[in-house]
């Protein structure tokens, strides 16, 4: 199929529909409002639903009903609007639902601003949400990754019966890229939905969608099966890049478009001679251990670019186990790491002068 | 031997959790017996609640979506959209829809959702122990208005039966009461004229129904009964409020 030019958010809503989704549930937030807007225009053409709920709140919950009733379905939001999904959120992995959720990341705290940002990474990984559960969380680099992954999601989704989050910071929602759309193919077997709310029919038992469980044993019970699934997902679902790890002096981390800069830092001071790697996650829930515990010798140190604060930082500590010092760049509220401050950080810790 | 009176197709045979005296179990039934003389039990999901009827899943015999608090009429907005041609109904309590849950209520009224709400009035948060309500009555003592709900502090009791009679999206709004065999009667047909206003495809329709808490109230089911009609009925009047020809 020939590539197309398309807007971030946009190829979002394309890529859903190209995978058979059927109900989208949303409401208007900047920097992600493209979708909503796409869905209502497309989804008509498409033997699908679009609707747009009074809240976040709201829109969520429609998902948790259309996902308990079988169906394909999807929700956008950003950062603030996330953090008001997060209580059916939880519902639905506790339900354990299949459902797609994209967060098209701008900056915060509270109201924030609305240019790009990546500090919901704690939001997104640490479920938000109350309680033990765990969503699969993509964060592509570009829009072709992002429509495949976006494609993939779906078919996780119903794997596993749990909510899959997309995140892209404001660029991947806002920017042009040509795409092409693939038939994507996760090679699962998927379930049958035999334990959805179709009406009996008088022909079986209730059906019954629900995360309460006030028998302590059985609230165990289910966590413990919870958790056995999160860790066939760790297992099986780990996703991530490497990038000339070979001879790395410095491994920097970064996901999604700050993992962009960070090639262009590390391709010019190849130039001076400074061998950088970049590990990036692709799945930021289940996070890659695997690549820590094979960094090359020569590494010296780890540099976590974000744009945030610090937040993927504890991940990497982690996965780090002590072995290497970790330091960190990172631009906020907005702002964008420039390829030169990233430079002049890894010159700084090579030793050699700005 | 004919049969004059059986057991509702509509609950499963399991003994309820609710508290003796208290009403939520004769409006289950109405709802259920409604569902099976209609014929769409098997062609029915039902959306339970936060609060005394959470466990409403286990009762109904028809396939059941547990919300969270408040939020029923948007999962049943998310069942009905994937399905128009089932009947799809919720059953929420005044905590659940009158306080947490009025934007969620307030709007699938507002979007003609063609789904059925069965509103439970109690005046008062039943599960959490007795808390003051949108729905409690001046003077009425919970464990949060312990001196008697003020209308300084609190403002007056929320009439959503009132409020939704002006929302053109609800086809059919009626207030019944179950405090005598006679009111129950006219409840169920109110009820079933509301499911029959979401098979016709006429919009939202909603049954608020008046119901007893002896439990946190402190008195016993007759005095409870009693109660209701000397201080409820009067501030919550019965009636139709809304009906599918209006604003047509």
């Amino acid at each position: 199929m020939a590539k197309v030019l398309m807007k971030g958010n946009e190829a979002i809503g394309a890529a859903a529909i190209k995978a058979g989704c059927k109900y989208f549930f949303g409401y208007p937030i900047t920097p992600q409002n493209e979708i909503p807007e796409y869905m209502s225009k497309e989804m008509p053409k498409n033997d699908g639903v679009f609707l747009q709920a009074e809240s976040e709140v709201s829109a969520i919950n429609m998902v948790y009903g259309a996902a308990g009733a079988g169906a394909r379905v999807m929700t956008s939001s950003s950062s603030p609007g996330i953090a008001l999904k997060q209580e059916g959120i939880t519902y639905i992995a506790g339900a354990e639902l299949p459902a797609v959720i994209v967060n098209i990341v701008r900056g915060g705290p509270g109201l924030g601003g609305i240019q790009p940002a990546q500090s919901d990474y704690n939001q997104v990984t640490r479920g938000g949400g109350n309680g033990d559960y765990k969503l699969l969380t993509y964060a592509p680099a570009n829009l072709q990754e992002m429509v495949d992954l976006v494609q993939e999601a779906f078919d996780l989704a119903d794997f596993y019966r749990n909510p899959v989050m997309v995140v892209g910071d404001g660029m991947i929602g806002q920017m042009m890229e040509p795409i092409e759309f693939k038939d994507i193919q996760s090679g699962k077997t998927l379930p049958e939905k035999d334990w959805a709310t179709t009406g009996t029919k008088g022909a079986r038992k209730p059906n019954i969608i629900n995360s309460l469980a006030l028998d302590p044993q059985d609230l165990e019970d289910h966590n413990v099966r919870l958790q056995a699934k999160y860790n066939t997902m760790k297992r099986d679902e780990v996703r991530f890049e490497e990038y000339n790890m070979e001879n790395a002096e410095v491994v920097c981390v970064a996901y999604g478009t700050t993992s962009r800069i960070v090639k262009n830092a590390i391709d010019a001071l190849k130039e001076e001679g400074i061998n950088v790697g970049l590990i990036r996650p692709i799945t930021l829930w289940p996070f890659p251990m695997k690549p820590f515990a094979e960094l090359p010798e020569s590494a010296k140190g780890i540099l976590t670019v974000e744009m945030s604060m610090g937040q993927m930082i504890d991940d990497v500590k982690i996965a780090n186990e002590g072995r290497l010092p970790v330091e960190f760049y990172g631009r906020s509220g907005g702002m964008i790491p420039e390829p030169d401050a990233i430079k002049d950080k890894i010159r700084e810790m090579v030793g050699g002068a700005k | 031997m004919s049969v004059v009176f059986k057991k509702t197709q509509g609950l499963v045979d399991k003994e309820t959790h609710y508290c003796p005296g208290c009403t939520h179990g004769i409006i289950h039934r109405i709802t259920a017996e409604v569902l099976e003389e209609l014929g769409v039990l098997g062609e029915s999901i039902g959306v339970a609640p936060v609060g005394c009827a959470v466990l409403a899943y286990e009762y109904f015999n028809c396939d059941m979506h547990e919300a969270a608090h408040g939020r029923a009429p948007a999962v049943a907005t998310g069942i009905k959209r994937v399905f128009p041609e089932k009947v799809v109904f919720t059953y929420q309590g005044d905590g659940d829809l009158a306080s947490i849950g009025t934007a969620e209520a307030v709007h699938v009224a507002h979007r003609g959702e063609k789904i059925t709400t069965i509103f439970v009035n109690n005046a008062i948060y039943g599960m959490t122990g007795g808390q003051m309500a949108p729905t409690t009555l001046i003077g009425q003592k919970a464990t949060t208005s312990p001196l008697g709900r003020t209308v300084d502090h609190s403002g007056m009791p929320l009439k959503v039966s009132e409020m939704f009679a002006t929302i053109h999206g609800a086809a059919y709004i009626a207030r019944v009461s179950v405090d005598t065999p006679a009111n129950v009667r006219k409840a169920k047909k109110a009820i079933k004229e509301a499911f029959q206003c979401q098979i016709d495809g006429k919009g939202f329709s909603m049954v608020e129904v008046l119901s007893t808490c002896p439990t946190n109230w402190g008195m016993t089911p007759m005095d409870s009964l009693t109660w209701l009609r000397d201080n409820m009925m009067p501030y919550y009047p019965m009636g139709n409020f809304r009906r599918p020809e209006e604003d047509k």
